[in-house]
């Protein structure tokens, strides 16, 4: 179904995600340290890494940036329940989602799928897309390739990242809450991570915007969330 | 109280006491000196005076020696009147009824003086002439009879002399008296204070570090200085300040280590958790294909794995708010909306009479919150009775959250232990109705709720009605450390 590479150091925890995640029909190869990870990486595909943060060796968070520096792999992290500091330096080093170790394998499913559905085609929002260009100042987006450029270059942009501008400009002007979307883009049900759009939204900032600190496309409504333009 | 006032707010106190007695003591020796100084000084000025007067009233007498014949005519009487008299003072010559022509007696003589005169002794008195003193002295003029021998005369010599010049010296005297007592006074007075001071400061330092040790800077020592008393007692408090300060500091050496001890145990259990839980589900779906006992065991393990993830995150959650690490995460957030999802996700949004006003926002941890009320709910539908009720109320600074059920309420005896770790109510309740710590994490999530000396609170009580009542409190606008500056 999907091809999952499992980072996580402790051998218990290792077999038991991988029995569950099998048996939930993806194939699964499950490594002990970031380095032999990021080694399976070059040799074979994968469409989705969880890491644990906690590891021998190269920790999570470099190992994040070095997939992050290989393509727009989704990544999504196992953490320690509630440690603050890792969950934001985990978004910062770029990973698209987290769970909180002990965690539940229907749990880490449903955040697979939901990053999946991402990175793919398929559409979840009722409606349909608009198909075609679309020209915001000198960004333009392919919403049926999913492509984005930035005065006539492409910008590489993750799934989560590109999930989040297309939600965002679909309504120019309007402001949508961290709420609105985490259900929209992570599929979070109630009480999601707002730092998981806050996190998200400096790293798109980072690749759209001229100036990240005065943002012009994704601009920060204080108090009730995010909105595109106007530009 | 400051200090000073502490020192001098007593009418009682040290430094008046000690006052008090220095002046007391100067004011005593200086009257007792001065006093008699005076007295000695003044019989010794009138003594002088007086000796010198007799002195020059004989002199002058044995110039106007003899008295020819007697009774002496007026006119020798007039002269001899005038001839005794002088600049210091003037006589008053008297023979029997008669008297010379002139000056005049300033009172009149009293019958012991006559008496004494006419006995042929010299005496005196000392009178007030228009306020002013004088000397009155009193003699009898001597006849020298044939053979030699003097006999009275019967001529009575009053010399009068002023003793203004005396009086002067005295009042001098009784001035220079007055001013060293005054003076003996500001100098015992200034002695009094440099000597309360001396005293005062050591022991005012000693009340102040006291309290600086009641107030629990257990550091606090004092500087000895000397080796009096308060030396001693100084060097005391520092040696209790020392081992109260050892013994604190072992108190919490030990309090920390139990704490850490059970951090570190939850976070050691929740490696083989993670392991457990991830194939709970593999146990579920595999359960019902087992035969018999299998398939139950294989559903008490997932169930209780679940239980004792629970109760492992629970002990980290309270060992977070232990050390000081549990951070907010601050949102804006719509109550009713946070409040109506809580009860929604748990299945008990049917179940339970909620009155939220709509469009109450408030600056908070919506994840905490979240927490809290299920714990009150849940708490409510465990333990109490149904209806449950959950009512909002907004107020400018503060939103107010109460739940409410229809049971028989908290006993009193169990009220003020409600929020406690591992408080069980009931010692027969069974202990898979939670982990025991949902009420004192509660509690701590609305502490944790602090904005501008406003600090979030839950409290737990019984309503007019019965029922117990729990109600949180939490500021609209909060501050963590970590969210200042943020980019929001």
């Amino acid at each position: 179904m999907s091809q999952v590479l499992l980072i996580e150091d402790h051998q218990t925890v290792r077999d038991g995600l991988q029995l569950a995640l099998t048996r939930q029909g993806h194939t699964v190869d499950a490594v002990a340290t970031g380095e032999q990870g990021l080694e399976r990486l070059r040799v074979a595909s994968s469409d989705v890494v969880v890491l644990d943060l906690m590891l021998p060796g190269m920790d999570g968070f470099e190992v994040c940036r070095r997939i992050r520096q290989l393509g727009d792999l989704p990544i999504i992290m196992l953490t320690a329940r509630n440690d603050d500091m890792d969950v934001v330096a985990g978004l910062e080093a770029g990973a698209d989602d987290y769970v909180v170790k002990p965690v539940q394998a229907r749990v880490l499913e449903a955040r697979i799928r939901a990053v999946l559905r991402r990175t793919g085609g398929e559409s979840r929002r009722s409606g349909g897309e608009r198909s075609g260009l679309e020209e915001h100042g000198a960004l333009t987006i392919d919403r049926a390739a999913l492509v984005v450029s930035k005065g006539g270059l492409p910008v590489s942009l993750a799934p989560t990242e590109l999930r989040l501008l297309l939600e965002l400009a679909q309504t120019p002007g309007q402001v949508l809450s961290r709420q609105q979307l985490l259900e929209a883009v992570w599929e979070h049900g109630y009480l999601g991570d707002s730092r998981l759009v806050d996190a998200c939204v400096q790293r798109l900032r980072a690749k759209i915007e001229d100036d990240s600190s005065a943002p012009v496309f994704i601009q920060t409504v204080r108090g009730f969330g995010y909105r595109f333009g106007p530009l | 109280m400051t200090p000073w006032r502490w020192a001098s707010g007593r009418a009682s106190g040290l430094r008046v006491r000690l006052l008090l007695a220095f002046a007391l003591l100067g004011v005593t020796t200086t009257a007792v000196v001065a006093s008699g100084s005076y007295f000695q000084a003044r019989t010794v000025i009138l003594q002088q005076a007086q000796d010198a007067a007799v002195a020059s009233l004989t002199d002058q007498l044995t110039k106007v020696y003899p008295v020819r014949r007697l009774p002496p005519s007026q006119e020798e009487l007039d002269t001899l009147a005038h001839r005794l008299s002088d600049r210091e003072g003037y006589a008053v010559v008297l023979y029997r009824d008669m008297r010379a022509q002139g000056a005049q007696l300033p009172e009149p003589l009293t019958p012991e003086l006559r008496r004494a005169v006419g006995d042929g002794v010299i005496a005196w008195q000392r009178v007030s002439r228009d306020g002013e003193p004088v000397l009155l002295i009193g003699t009898q003029l001597q006849i020298d009879r044939p053979d030699g021998t003097p006999v009275p005369s019967g001529l009575e010599v009053y010399s009068v002399r002023s003793l203004a010049s005396e009086q002067q010296s005295i009042d001098r005297l009784a001035t220079l008296a007055w001013l060293t007592g005054g003076l003996s006074l500001v100098l015992a007075v200034l002695l009094a204070l440099l000597a309360a001071r001396g005293v005062l400061r050591p022991v005012r330092e000693l009340g102040r570090a006291a309290r600086q040790l009641g107030e629990g800077d257990l550091t606090t020592r004092l500087a000895v200085r000397g080796a009096d008393e308060l030396a001693d007692v100084a060097r005391t408090f520092n040696d209790t300040a020392g081992t109260l300060e050892r013994q604190v500091g072992e108190l919490r050496r030990m309090e920390a280590d139990a704490r850490r001890f059970v951090a570190d145990v939850s976070h050691e259990l929740r490696t083989p958790l993670a392991a457990m839980t991830a194939v709970t589900d593999v146990l579920d779906e595999e359960a019902d294909r087992l035969p018999g006992d299998a398939g139950r065991a294989a559903r008490l393990v997932s169930q209780e794995t679940q239980t004792l993830t629970q109760l492992v995150n629970d002990l980290i959650e309270v060992s977070r708010f232990d050390s000081g690490t549990a951070r907010l995460s601050l949102d804006d957030v719509d109550v009713a909306a946070a409040v109506t999802a809580t009860l929604r996700v748990r299945g008990w949004a049917d179940r339970v009479r909620a009155e939220l006003p709509s469009g109450v926002f408030a600056r908070l941890d919506p994840r905490r919150l979240d927490v809290i009320v299920a714990n009150l709910v849940g708490n409510a539908f465990r333990h109490g009775a149904e209806p449950v009720s959950v009512r909002l109320c907004a107020e400018p600074d503060w939103i107010t959250i109460e739940v409410r059920d229809q049971g028989p309420g908290l006993d009193p005896e169990v009220l003020p232990h409600v929020f406690d770790r591992f408080y069980k109510a009931d010692t027969a309740r069974t202990r898979s109705e939670g982990s025991g710590l949902g009420l004192a994490i509660a509690w701590e999530n609305a502490r944790l709720h602090q904005h501008a000396g406003q600090t979030g609170s839950l409290v737990a009580g019984n309503g007019p009605t019965g029922g117990a009542v729990f109600t949180l409190r939490l500021p609209r606008v909060v501050t963590d450390a970590a969210d200042a500056g943020g980019v929001r």
